[in-house]
């Protein structure tokens, strides 16, 4: 089967993501790459829980003093919502239906901005209210460090998907797309597996102290 | 096609080399960069040695040697050991599974560039500010506190080339799972891929601690924050744990590869089928393994308390069951074949008695106890010189000689290629054993100087007398390699005569789609059974047809450049206004040239059948 | 291929099939979906509610994050499907690793 071919309903095969070898070679590789990154988010885990509290002297912030249970509830149901949505996508992409793909992309990306929106105002509030800054003290940096990093993931996500759904808004679907939209899904739904992570053991963990 | 081009002008031939994807090129790209740094970090070494032959020298200053020494330990493992295995693996391995390429030509090339751009931003330490001076581990307590930007070359050049070897991971084990050629099972490939696999995974769990520490590392020393200072909470252990975690993982990565090019030469000179392939594979695989959960014991002196030495101590001295078992494999597969001593062949019997001895050295170290008193002494520079050297350097030297014909198609001349060997040996021998001594006598690692009268002139002399017989040797490889080249005397597809994998089945150099049929493997050492049977090539397994191949690109360059640009920005921006700007400008040409690469379409080409006959009838035969 | 359905011959009715276990297979995704924010609820929940002791809920969490991720990783990322042996494989190395990182950590880090 060629990259390049056209195709209809009826020969739209059934698991498009490795139909070639240069698709089975993306899937792959990118499995790869996401067990590297359980890897380096293991570490940043590792760092946090280390430095968790660790503060210079008793006037900072400690995390049981930091965080609020809605706004990080709200936080969480954006991203699990995001993730069943960009699952909607992928079964109009093995359904062919591109147009339906384009629209439950669309609206992953957008619980992913609202999702960003939120983190970007958490991170302004312990700035200004808690003196809780990446400087401040070794628990400050491994905290911004690590729910850093996954945002930028979040960041870097929506650029992909959103570059993805413009590249390929005039075309439909081709072997040669599915894989990549399949793999930035794929890339999603390792966000959210990362975020359960975060909301239990830095928010839900640092509530309970 | 470029490469159908028989005389190209010099541009031209930069120009390409720029822009390949050929993993065959890309190895001869890795084995000169390699090479090169290989010299430098050669050169750090004999710096060294001059200064400790004898005792209160000035041949460098104290300052000045602290950076010699971090620059000799860190070029020798990133920048030469780690591309130079690279070179093999990118040049060999896609032909011993009988594959046209790698699953990601394109990354292939972006890993190089990173690997190059990172190599290059840390030696231009030498000539801006001064190099790292915190020696290889550039432990947190040391590097926080030193002045310049030496270790912010150490932490930004190798954040790059660290990211440029993950992806060349990524690759290589995708390359092995999906594209083996149609019969070649797990258990048919060869040794040097199997250790390449099994490599490839350890660097991709292994380096992303690596990634963490450094980003830590570059955050405190840049940025402002307080990961490793104990004044603000912050605990300089981290750095430690992180970089062992990966630290530890790096020596197999770098020893698992020597491995199994030992392996390929033992077989191929003693003519005889690898004693014991299936333990041999399992050894691989639980050598890997055990590499991850033995970190711990480069800090037993940190104070982790005695059930983590112990725990640590038992499972650094469980490696050496397997490492035991390649040993006796090796023996036997010597044991009883028709053995020849070719160049080659030196390497790999010297290496055993060797690399054994550093493995013995290896368990006394382990023994958490005893590694009070050896630990930061010249016990331990003997150790890890005798398992690095001895095993990886003399993998390296002998791949050289044994693959040289197929990456280039000529021949090394033998005579100095035995003339090297025996220079080499001689000389790592009298270098290193008296090191151990040396320890023992009480010398400290990495001290720029002693004194008079402490009984340590003789062995320090004895010590630079043998580091110029090592580069005498070196020197001799480099007349060899000119002689060779200019000689330029063609070879046929099997030079050494006793070929057993797929690669030695192929033209010397291959042609640039490897095989023109996908051959059908039959069983292990593949080409070696089809001439058994009397025939001349191996059975293809599909019938002539296009082949597909991926463009050239220049993107990789680009975006390698990149980040070059954004690592001065991220190094200079706390004293220069100009810092931000060039860090935001060089992310965004990695960022463009990222978006360009995935924007623009690139389905590759075919070559076509008629021109694959052509060819043939020119004498290229697959 | 690894996934591959089988073939009656006739495109149309082959449709049918593929379509009648996709619109299936995405009722499964759904009823995942209400369980994993089923797990979020009680998670949260366990927190809010202040009388239960730390040594209890601590753990209890835990379970639950682990539960979800590997519905996550089952359902929603397809890991249950034929084909994904090599991911297995190298996803669960890296949260071996990573396990023993973080056991790392949290044990002989003390000072």
């Amino acid at each position: 089967m060629h990259a390049e071919e056209k195709f209809t309903h009826e020969t739209w095969p059934a698991s498009p993501e490795r139909a070639t070898l240069e698709a089975k070679n993306k899937f792959l590789g990118f499995w790869l790459f996401l067990g590297g990154e359980t890897v380096l988010f293991a570490s940043l885990f590792a760092t946090y829980l280390a430095l968790k509290d660790k503060v210079p002297n008793a006037e900072q912030a400690l995390a049981k003093d930091l965080f609020e249970l809605p706004l990080v509830f709200i936080m969480t149901m954006l991203l699990l919502t995001s993730s069943l949505t960009s699952v909607y996508a992928m079964y109009h992409m093995k359904n062919f239906h591109f147009k339906k793909m384009q629209l439950w992309l669309g609206i992953t990306v957008l619980l992913g901005l609202a999702f960003l929106g939120f983190e970007i105002y958490e991170f302004n509030h312990y700035v200004h209210e808690f003196h809780h800054t990446f400087s401040s003290s070794a628990f400050g940096s491994a905290f911004y460090t690590l729910v850093g990093f996954h945002g930028a993931h979040v960041a870097l996500g929506l650029l992909w998907i959103t570059t993805l759904m413009v590249r390929n808004a005039r075309r439909g679907l081709s072997l040669y797309n599915a894989p990549k939209f399949y793999v930035a899904s794929l890339y999603w739904h390792f966000i959210d597996v990362v975020w359960v992570f975060i909301f239990t053991v830095v928010y839900l963990m640092g509530m309970v102290g | 096609m470029s490469t159908y081009a028989q005389k190209k002008g010099f541009g031209a031939t930069i120009w390409d080399y720029l822009t390949t994807v050929d993993h065959k090129k890309i190895a001869i790209l890795y084995l000169i960069a390699g090479g090169i740094f290989f010299i430098l970090g050669g050169l750090e070494a004999v710096f060294i040695r001059i200064q400790l032959a004898v005792p209160d020298n000035n041949f460098v200053t104290a300052g000045q040697y602290n950076e010699i020494l971090t620059m000799h330990g860190t070029t020798m493992i990133f920048l030469a050991a780690m591309p130079l295995l690279f070179a093999f693996m990118n040049a060999i391995m896609p032909l011993q599974i009988g594959a046209r390429d790698v699953a990601f030509p394109f990354l292939n090339s972006l890993g190089f560039w990173l690997f190059f751009f990172g190599g290059l931003f840390l030696n231009l330490s030498w000539f801006l500010d001064g190099a790292p001076d915190a020696g290889w581990t550039s432990y947190a307590s040391l590097s926080l506190d030193s002045a310049g930007h030496g270790i912010d070359f150490y932490a930004l050049g190798l954040q790059i080339s660290g990211a440029g070897t993950l992806i060349g991971g990524i690759n290589f084990l995708v390359t092995i799972i999906n594209m083996r050629a149609p019969g070649m099972t797990y258990m048919r490939m060869p040794l040097f891929t199997w250790s390449t696999f099994v490599a490839s995974a350890l660097i991709l769990f292994a380096f992303p601690p690596l990634t963490i520490g450094l980003f830590f590392l570059i955050f405190d020393r840049m940025f402002g924050s307080n990961f490793f200072d104990p004044t603000m909470g912050g605990n300089t252990i981290l750095w430690e744990h992180l970089f062992w975690i990966f630290g530890h993982p790096e020596v197999y990565i770098l020893i698992l590869p020597a491995f199994g090019i030992f392996s390929e030469i033992f077989a191929t000179f003693s003519r005889k089928r690898l004693f014991g392939y299936s333990s041999m594979v399992f050894a691989t695989v639980l050598i890997g393994f055990l590499g991850f959960m033995v970190w711990a014991h480069h800090m037993f002196t940190t104070g982790m308390g005695p059930v983590a030495n112990a725990i640590f101590a038992v499972a650094t001295m469980a490696i050496a069951v397997p490492t035991g078992i390649k040993i006796f494999n090796w023996l036997f597969t010597m044991w009883g074949g028709s053995i020849k001593f070719t160049t080659p062949m030196l390497w790999a019997v010297a290496f055993i008695p060797s690399f054994v001895a550093g493995g013995v050295t290896g368990i006394m170290l382990a023994t958490a106890a005893a590694d009070y008193q050896y630990h930061d002494s010249y016990f331990v520079v003997a150790h890890f010189h005798y398992v690095i050297v001895g095993g990886v350097v003399f993998a390296l030297l002998a791949g050289t000689h044994f693959y040289w014909p197929k990456m280039f198609g000529t021949m090394l001349n033998e005579f100095l290629g035995k003339i090297t060997f025996w220079l080499f040996l001689i000389g790592f021998h009298l270098t290193f054993f008296i090191q151990h001594f040396l320890g023992l006598m009480g010398m400290p690692r990495r001290i720029f100087t002693f004194l008079k009268g402490q009984g340590l002139e003789t062995g320090n002399m004895i010590s630079t007398v043998g580091a110029i017989f090592m580069s005498i040797a070196v020197i001799v490889l480099l007349i060899n390699i000119v002689i060779t080249s200019v000689k330029n005397e063609k070879v046929g597809n099997d030079p050494w005569e006793d070929g057993r994998t797929l690669e030695w089945a192929l033209p010397s150099p291959p042609p640039f789609y490897n095989f023109k049929q996908l051959p059908l493997v039959r069983g292990l050492d593949a080409y070696w059974i089809e001439k058994m049977e009397g025939k001349q090539g191996m059975t293809p397994a599909e019938p002539l047809g296009d082949i597909h191949m991926p463009n050239n690109s220049i993107i990789p360059v680009i975006m390698s450049i990149g980040l070059f640009i954004a690592a001065f920005g991220a190094m200079y921006h706390n004293e220069h206004s100009w810092g931000i700007p060039v860090l935001i400008g060089g992310m965004l040409i990695t960022l463009l040239s990222m978006f360009f690469r995935s924007v623009k379409d690139d389905h590759g080409f075919h070559i076509h059948k008629e021109d694959l006959l052509e060819d043939e009838d020119k004498g290229g035969k697959a | 291929m690894a996934n591959q359905q089988p073939t009656s011959g006739n495109p149309r009715v082959d449709i049918a099939y593929r379509k009648k276990k996709n619109a299936e297979e995405m009722r499964h995704q759904v009823i995942t979906f209400a369980l994993m924010i089923f797990l979020t609820l009680v998670a949260f929940a366990a927190v809010g509610y202040a009388d239960f002791s730390g040594w209890f809920v601590v753990p209890f969490i835990l379970l639950l994050a682990i539960v979800q991720v590997i519905f996550q990783l089952y359902y929603f990322m397809h890991m249950s499907h034929k084909g994904h042996e090599n991911p297995q494989l190298f996803l669960f190395t890296g949260v071996l690793v990573g396990a023993v990182t973080i056991l790392a950590f949290m044990t002989v880090i003390w000072w």
